[in-house]
């Protein structure tokens, strides 16, 4: 009777490791993680906005347009909510990319809009602040790969036998990934046009 | 020889490379790997003592490294693909830190690790770069500009409390001990067990080799509970060890073989230097001259 106990315990494991139930919790928990460090890294350029917005407020007023835009994308970036769940959730997470993405054109607008002030270039608060800035933006993209990875290992893991049989009885959804979020843009080839003032200028400061 | 195995290894690596189709290839890990030929040796040689003194004395790896181009990569891609390869710095505590100089592309990088994110963080990397290190790069004089960008960095490295290195890496820390303790518990259950079973019994054995190991496990991992836990454990394990076919322990599978990995920092003042694991996540800062 003992045996058969062990023998079960023993089947019953190897059964449950096989069939890859495990593997798909931690890669579950490894996308988790790694979707905390993108929105800790877009959290931490929503920080950087109000100092950066008021220090080129000092030299460049009459931007105010475009300062009015950094500071609309940044509250709407401040009024969703990134939670975890939102990885299993592809409209909202798209909804939070778009407003993501407004961020970054309306951030890289006023920086080319600086390069008309040499008096704010040349001061020292900003320019450590556009070099946080910059930094961010890397940590941003490293975050947005690592992010990538561990989902691509996790929608591949649970699409594949015998992990997906676990994953339909469980109701394990592949997770949404990040998308080129201009990917219409990118598409279209690039309209050259000298006549109007300001051409759209893709990152600048790289 | 080695000057030849080295070759040979960087031969591979490119060949892996290409046939990725993933940019350059990454060098092995060095302190200080110049590919430019800009640096002459004698400098070299004095950055890698730099280096290795303050590694010694404050724990914290830096390297250097001098290549053409990190083209069709920006070198912020490049950076963190061989900081993430070296893995610099101490496991936990990723305090290393990446100078990397694209000569042609007239790029260069500071990478920072984890760790160091607060002392050197971007905005002080990025001075370094453009009050430091490139009106030197931009006067042509590259061997100056390494050496006062690195120089500046150590001293700001410094500011930040890290850690003391560990001398020689006694093999105290949690992972070779349980590892230790793994290896103890199995051969007391399993040899001393099935002796003292064939001797006096089941139950008085697994009493035994229980307590045993559970005295033992204390002893090493210096925790009382740790101590208890593996107690019941080696315990159980003696006492149903015998309703089974030896056989069908085999398959326990101890943790034994993947140790080693990230862990080899600090070998010995000669080539073999590696990093010691640490952590990077895009942080500090680029710039051109």
């Amino acid at each position: 009777m003992k045996r058969f106990a062990v023998v079960l315990m023993l089947a019953l494991s190897t059964v449950l490791s096989g069939c890859g139930y495990n593997s798909m919790q931690g890669l579950d928990e490894e996308v988790k993680a790694s979707w905390s460090e993108v929105v800790n890294q877009y959290q931490r350029r929503a920080d950087l906005v109000p100092n950066l917005v008021n220090t080129v407020k000092g030299f460049a007023e009459q931007e105010k347009s475009i300062l009015l835009g950094v500071t609309e994308a940044r509250s709407k970036v401040g009024s969703i909510q990134a939670t975890p769940e939102l990885v299993n959730d592809p409209a909202a997470l798209d909804r939070f990319m778009k407003a993501q993405g407004a961020m970054t054109s309306a951030l890289s607008r006023l920086l080319v809009v600086t390069e008309n002030y040499p008096q704010l270039k040349s001061d020292q608060n900003f320019r450590d602040l556009q070099a946080q800035l910059e930094g961010t933006e890397n940590r941003i993209t490293v975050a947005r790969n690592r992010y990538i990875k561990s989902v691509q290992e996790y929608n591949t893991t649970i699409r594949q036998f015998p992990a997906n049989l676990t994953a339909m009885v469980m109701g394990y959804q592949p997770k949404a990934n990040f998308t080129v979020e201009n990917e219409a843009a990118i598409a279209k080839p690039p309209t050259v046009d000298f006549g109007t003032a300001k051409p759209a200028q893709p990152a600048p400061a790289k | 020889m080695r000057q030849l195995f080295r070759s040979v290894a960087l031969g591979l690596l490119l060949l892996a490379a290409a046939a990725a189709g993933a940019g350059v290839a990454i060098p092995p890990v060095g302190r200080v790997t110049d590919l430019t030929g800009t640096l002459s040796p004698a400098e070299q040689q004095a950055l890698r003592d730099q280096l290795d003194a303050f590694e010694k004395r404050k724990g914290s790896q830096i390297a250097v490294l001098l290549v053409p181009t990190t083209q069709p990569e920006v070198i912020e891609q490049y950076a963190l693909r061989v900081a993430e390869q070296w893995k610099i710095g101490r496991k936990g505590i990723d305090d290393g830190a990446l100078f990397v100089v694209a000569k042609d592309d007239r790029a260069l990088r500071i990478e920072v690790g984890y760790g160091i994110e607060g002392a050197l963080n971007d905005a002080t990397a990025k001075r370094i770069i453009d009050e430091i290190v490139v009106p030197k790069f931009k006067a042509g004089d590259f061997a100056g500009g390494v050496e006062a960008g690195v120089d500046r960095m150590l001293a700001v490295i410094d500011g930040e409390p890290l850690p003391a290195p560990v001398q020689k890496r006694a093999v105290g820390n949690l992972g070779g001990n349980l590892e230790s303790l793994f290896i103890v518990g199995f051969i007391l259950v399993v040899v001393v067990g099935g002796v003292l079973r064939q001797m006096i019994g089941k139950v008085p054995a697994a009493i035994l080799v229980g307590g045993a190991v559970g005295v033992i496990g204390w002893l090493i991992v210096g925790a009382l509970f740790a101590g208890l836990a593996v107690a019941v454990i080696a315990f159980v394990f003696t006492l149903v060890s015998g309703s089974m076919p030896m056989g069908g322990m085999r398959r326990g599978g101890f943790p034994g073989g993947g140790w080693g990995g990230g862990g080899g920092g600090g070998g010995g003042g000669g080539g073999s230097w590696g990093g010691g694991g640490g952590g990077f996540g895009g942080g500090g800062a680029s710039g051109r001259w």
